[in-house]
Formats: C-alpha cells, structure tokens, sequence
C-alpha cells in the first residue's frame, strides 16, 4: 500500500498524479492520497482507466473517497474544490463495504 | 448574506436573459441500470411520441451517446426545448464475466466490456457540451457511490444546473430520502420512470430550471 502526503501531490501536475495513480494500482497495489484529486482528476482518472482495461488482468479501478468540500474562502470564490482523503485500488482487490459521508469502509483482499 | 444571496440571484438571472439559447443540451447521466434510458423514452414518449432506445437488466446496454434534438416540454405556461443526451452508465470498471452472467457468450461479453470502456469515455467527454444534467439515480440502492459523487462533483465544478432524478420509486425498497441526504445541496425529484409516477413534477421542475 502506498501512503502519498498532501506535499507530495501538490507537487505533482494532474497527468503526473494520474499515471503514478494508475501504474501502481496496475501492479496490484492500494493507493492512499492524503489530498485525494479534483472531480476533473476523477474524471480523467476513470476516462484514463477506461483506455487500459484490457478484459483479462485489469478490469478497472475501485475508488473511495468522501464527497467534496468547499473549504477556504478562495475555494468559495473560485469554485475550486479541495479533494479529500481518497483510496485507489484495483477493482478485484478493493471492495467498498459501506460507504457514509464521512465514514468509508473497504475491505482489501 | 440575505444581501449577497438576492445579489447573486438577481446577476444570475440578468446572466441566463443574456445568453439564453434557443436550445439547451440537457445530458442524462448515472450509473449502469439507473434507469436513464427508461427516463429518456419516458421523455420523448410523452412529448413527441418516440423513443430513444430499448432498456435492458444487462448493465451498459447504451454503449454510445443518443441524441433526440428538439423536445419542447411545457408546464403550466412555462416552456422549454430541450436536445436529450442519452449516455452509457458511468462506471469504474467493467468486468466482462458480469456479463456472462445473463447468458451471454465470452466473445459477446468481451465486446461488449470493450464498448462499455469506450462508452464511458464518450459519457465523460460530453460533460463539456451539456448546458444541464439529469442525474437518475436508483433509489432503490446506496446513493453514495463513488460515480455518483464523482459526476455530482463534476457538475459542480462545471456549475452546470443539476436535477437529481431519484429513480424505481415504484419499488418496496425506494428510499429518495436516502439519496436527498446524501445530496443535500441539489433538487431531488422522486419519479418512477418506467410507470410515470410523479413524472410531471420532473417535467415542472425541468421547466424552471432550464427554461
């Protein structure tokens, strides 16, 4: 399981962040953003996903995370959306169990 | 904070009387078998006699978008053409062997996951062209799914109008409530599309929020 901090990923652009998210989950491997990714990171990340199942040993992504927050005052005017805690894994390792808007259960085979 | 809030209600509505369209593309999103077909025929069959396409059990079964240009929806004096957007399920994986499930063969199973994957991407893409989305959810399962958080977060980000459909109310199970507290933030109309119940309160609320 890989552990990325809040530092690590703002250093990192969205493409960046994308292709480490997917080639470690690719190996088989959980991964946990402190930060979590904007919806558009989401998005691209599921579009990106999408392009790389190949129907016999990736069959895609399991995704956990809680829903956006807008937090600052700069994220109110701005609209940007801070992303919050998420974990990425391989959909045939990673199970959601329950899932609360602030109590996430996943069970990891 | 009362004057902030009328302020932006009265710049939003001077915005919207300046670049109104003549149509508005309205995209029908949500996961596999939310029934977002079953609302597009509901849609098309009430207002020009036609449908969009055959609903199935077997997830992704709309694989690529459809569009039905034209739709004028009028309730109580208030009017609005509408093109409708039907896209394929949104999803994170696709695995082919749910497929085989309902009978299908494994070369049928795996064409299909692969028109699946390429579904969703032509789903996400069209995100960027939609003046507004409907966002049918089953209302018979936990809204809070990671597609349906990461679509209402990107239309959020895009600031496109929402109206969540909360679908298969005709159902034991249903629970809109569930769905209206996972979302608390945005409209959330209880319909079942595939008997039509409380369907004109869907049509009333699409005409004030996109018209």
């Amino acid at each position: 399981m890989n552990l990325i901090s809040k530092e690590k990923l703002s250093k990192m652009g969205s493409m960046e962040k994308i292709r480490m998210i997917l080639d470690t989950v690719k190996e088989g491997k959980i991964v946990v953003l402190e930060t979590g990714l904007t919806p558009e990171e989401e998005a691209k990340l599921i579009e990106l996903t999408m392009l790389e199942i190949d129907h016999e040993n990736f069959i895609g992504i399991e995704v956990e995370s809680y829903p956006y927050r807008e937090k600052s005052i700069f994220s109110k005017i701005f609209g940007k959306k801070q992303g919050r805690l998420t974990v990425i894994g391989p959909a045939n390792r990673l199970k959601t169990l329950e899932k609360q808007e602030d109590l996430i259960k996943t069970l990891i085979t | 904070m009362g004057l902030l809030s009328g302020l932006r209600k009265r710049l939003r509505f001077i915005y919207k009387l300046l670049l109104r369209k003549d149509k508005l593309k309205i995209g029908i999103y949500g996961p596999p078998n939310a029934g977002k077909t079953t609302l597009a025929n509901r849609i098309l069959r009430d207002w020009v006699g036609d449908i969009m396409g055959s609903p199935s059990e077997i997830p992704h079964e709309t694989r690529r978008v459809k569009l039905r240009e034209g739709v004028k929806i009028e309730v109580d004096g208030k009017s609005v053409t509408i093109d409708v957007v039907d896209t394929p399920g949104l999803a994170t994986k696709i695995d082919f062997h749910d497929f085989m499930k309902f009978g299908l063969s494994e070369e049928e199973a795996k064409r299909r996951a692969k028109e699946a994957t390429e579904g969703v991407i032509e789903a996400i893409k069209w995100l960027d062209d939609l003046d507004g989305i409907l966002l049918v959810m089953d209302a018979t399962e936990d809204p809070f799914t990671q597609v349906n958080v990461t679509i209402v977060g990107n239309i959020e980000a895009r600031k496109l109008p929402l109206i969540i459909v909360a679908n298969k109310i005709d159902l034991p199970n249903a629970s809109p409530a569930r769905i209206k507290s996972a979302f608390p933030q945005h409209q959330i109309v209880p319909v079942s599309a595939l008997k039509g119940i409380n369907i004109d309160s869907l049509y009333k609320v699409i005409a004030e929020k996109f018209g």
